[in-house]
């Protein structure tokens, strides 16, 4: 099996010349990105945009988005292991292993977004003075990290079964994939109760916004998956049946369509009643004192969600891979958006004291951030690419060759 | 702190010291990681820390401070007096903006003037518009001449809050609530997540977004560990009701500039004290008092 895995990883960095290209491009930015990050941490994040009125920006967004990525994993678990749906419970292992790139970005943006990060240890159990359970950033440190680990063991368990042959007992990891769902909710939950328990910022004090962060990363996430399946069929001899593909599709008009109302109660809420807390909202979708700086995204978010919504519900659009495609893209970019620029800062907007200070990325929070997600890309490309030949059989067909021949 | 604790936490300690050791070691060439300042690094929180500890960490850090900022200065630890806390009046109707005390408090807690730190914001407000939300309120205002005859005014800083969100929220207890009421940090054991900021309702917290500059001979040399000491880049910092000054009998900074008297401040233990006075006589209100934090702030109408 070990030799299995050697063979596997010594293919893993072989590929053809569009391969290298996409490495080599991957690594130009990382390169940059780290750079960037060099130079922020000599001067200090005073290179961001944030200041005292923004504090959190780019890196807590983008954070927020991957979290919900990461949690959507479960949307393949639940089907293919529960109901046992076939033709998804093969593609499952492609989803645990984008959870796990999705939590090491999420750890890697918060890293970027900490004024002392060599502090890190501080944060942890026992080495450190975690401020458990009074703080929700120590339930999030630990749900991320546990989400990591149960992830990293369903994947590293599958292909070990993979890479010997042999069928995986399901009755082994059952209960830790039975764990998984739960805990991949409490990712999400953990994460949205950050920023719901501060009766500091109204936008963020509202009840709705946990299952807001639910219902839109149930989108976002299989989105995305949608999309790496095709890329892994098309560039890898796995079979992933189209009724695989379309039953995710299915699952995202479900989760669309409860994100959008969702939205719309919270619209209503803060409309109708009027009270001064609805000034975040006013701000994102309106603008406020003539500041609108996010208005734009905000409704250009809500376009593409809309738009995707109709696509995926209609059987006739998500059948075609055309539109399929199209509407997958604008779910990503949509609640990128959404949940990125349009839930972090306006928490911000306007401050605890009423000033408005409109926040935009600097070039140096773009590059890192662009950075990240290179970095992210790497690592699920490399993930994949390790674990086509055993997921196919090939590697181990041709190692029973040889050993023969031998 | 008992024997079993300081065990633990000298166990860890080497634990620590161990695993970054070989980290470095692994990662950085030998000259680097020799250069790298492990007592800096390793330094225990605050409150975890024995007299002994603390007193040979202070010793370090006016080491540090007299090299990085070109001037010897002093750091106290001075601890909280026993059955006091500490309350805070701003009388609204005296205050005419003239942010004396901003600048007054700039200069005795050490904020870095490049780029500016302030710990209290004076918010203006125009006559006969609601204030509420805040969100009419200018804090950039800058006229010739103050009071303006159209507006008035109120200066925010720290509430002191008896049940603060701030310290609730930080991940690794880097804040806290002393003994006397004051929220103070830890500034080598923050680690710069700005999760407090986000929870304080009273806009009072404030980051070193680059490395604080003081020019040297502005710098107060008279400072306190939980206090006015000289911050580092990426921690946070708020006002303390100057603990340096404070915890031993002196006022605020901002108390003692204010030329009109508008700001009152003691002990709200002793009955005697002129905050318990204008507690019990004057028409007094807090700041978002909605929130249950529970300010030891008190805005008040003296005429």
């Amino acid at each position: 099996m070990i030799k299995v895995f050697l063979i596997a990883l010594g293919r893993m960095v072989k590929g053809d010349t569009k391969f290298y290209a996409w490495l080599a491009f991957l690594f130009v930015v990382i390169g940059l990105g780290s750079n960037a990050y060099l130079n922020q941490l000599d001067k200090g994040l005073i290179t961001t945009a944030m200041r005292d009125q923004v504090s959190w920006g780019f890196y807590i967004s983008n954070f927020t988005f991957l979290v919900g990525v990461a949690a959507a994993a479960v949307l393949l678990v639940i089907p293919a292991y529960l109901y046992h749906f076939k033709p998804i419970k093969e593609i499952v292992l492609f989803g645990e292993m984008l959870a796990i790139t999705a939590i090491i970005m999420c750890l890697l943006f918060i890293i970027a977004d900490m004024g002392q990060p060599l502090r890190a240890w501080h944060l942890l159990p026992l080495l450190g003075t975690m401020n458990f359970p009074a703080s929700i950033l120590a339930w999030d440190v630990i749900a991320l990290n546990g989400y990591l680990f149960i992830n990293i063991a369903l994947v590293v368990y599958t292909l070990s079964r993979l890479a010997s042959g042999r069928e995986y007992k399901l009755s082994l990891i059952f209960p830790l994939i039975l764990l998984s769902i739960p805990w991949a909710v409490s990712i999400h939950t953990v994460t949205a109760f950050l920023y719901n328990g501060l009766s500091s910022r109204p936008f963020w004090n509202a009840s709705i916004l946990a299952p807001r962060f639910l219902a839109s990363a149930f989108c976002s996430g299989p989105a995305l998956m949608l999309i790496l399946l095709q890329l892994i069929r098309k560039f890898s001899k796995i079979e992933i049946d189209n009724k695989a593909i379309f039953k995710i599709a299915e699952l995202i008009a479900y989760t669309m369509a409860i994100n959008l109302f969702l939205l719309g109660a919270e619209v209503f809420k803060e409309f109708y009643s009027g009270s001064v807390h609805k000034a975040p909202l006013e701000y994102l979708y309106l603008g406020l004192h003539g500041k609108s700086l996010l208005t734009p995204w905000m409704w250009t978010a809500l376009l593409f969600n809309i738009t995707a919504f109709v696509i995926f519900l209609v059987p006739k659009l998500r059948e075609s891979f055309l539109t399929l495609n199209l509407g997958a893209a604008l779910i990503i970019a949509g609640i990128y958006i959404e949940k990125g620029l349009g839930l972090v800062v306006p928490g911000f907007i306007p401050d605890t004291l009423g000033e408005i200070y409109e926040y935009w990325p600097t070039g140096s929070e773009g590059i890192i951030t662009a950075a990240i997600w290179a970095a992210g890309a790497l690592i699920y490309t490399l993930m994949v690419k390790f674990s086509i030949p055993l997921y196919t059989g090939e590697l181990l067909d041709e190692n029973k060759h040889s050993q023969i021949k031998a | 702190m008992s024997k079993e604790i300081e065990k633990a936490s000298v166990d860890r300690r080497t634990f620590m010291k161990g695993i970054a050791a070989g980290l470095a070691g692994a990662v950085l060439p030998g000259g680097i990681a020799e250069a790298f300042d492990w007592d800096a690094f390793l330094q225990k929180h605050f409150k975890e820390m024995t007299d002994e500890e603390i007193k040979k960490v202070i010793e370090r850090l006016e080491r540090e401070a007299a090299f990085d900022w070109k001037k010897k200065i002093h750091i106290a630890a001075t601890k909280a007096l026993p059955n006091v806390k500490f309350g805070y009046g701003l009388d609204l109707s005296r205050c005419i903006g003239c942010r004396k005390c901003v600048h007054a408090c700039v200069e005795e807690n050490n904020q870095s003037r490049t780029p500016q730190v302030q710990w209290i914001t004076v918010l203006r407000f125009k006559k006969g518009e609601k204030w509420i939300d805040l969100e009419n309120s200018e804090k950039y205002y800058n006229p010739k001449e103050v009071p303006e005859k159209d507006f008035f005014y109120m200066p925010v800083q720290c509430q002191q809050c008896e049940n603060p969100p701030c310290v609730k929220v930080c991940p690794t207890k880097a804040t806290w609530k002393e003994p006397d009421g004051i929220v103070v940090v830890d500034y080598n054991w923050c680690i710069g997540c700005r999760y407090c900021m986000a929870a304080c309702p009273y806009g009072a917290r404030r980051f070193n977004w680059a490395k604080p500059s003081i020019p040297t001979q502005d710098l107060n040399p008279e400072t306190h560990y939980l206090g006015n000491r000289p911050r580092y880049k990426g921690v946070v910092e708020k006002c303390t009701f100057c603990i340096q000054r404070t915890r031993t009998g002196k006022y605020p900074a901002c108390v003692e500039i204010c030329p009109v008297g508008a700001r009152k401040f003691g002990n709200l233990l002793d009955p005697q004290s002129e905050i318990r006075y204008l507690i019990e006589n004057k028409r007094v209100f807090r700041l978002k008092e909605d929130l249950n934090t529970e300010p030891k702030f008190y805005y008040f109408f003296a005429t």
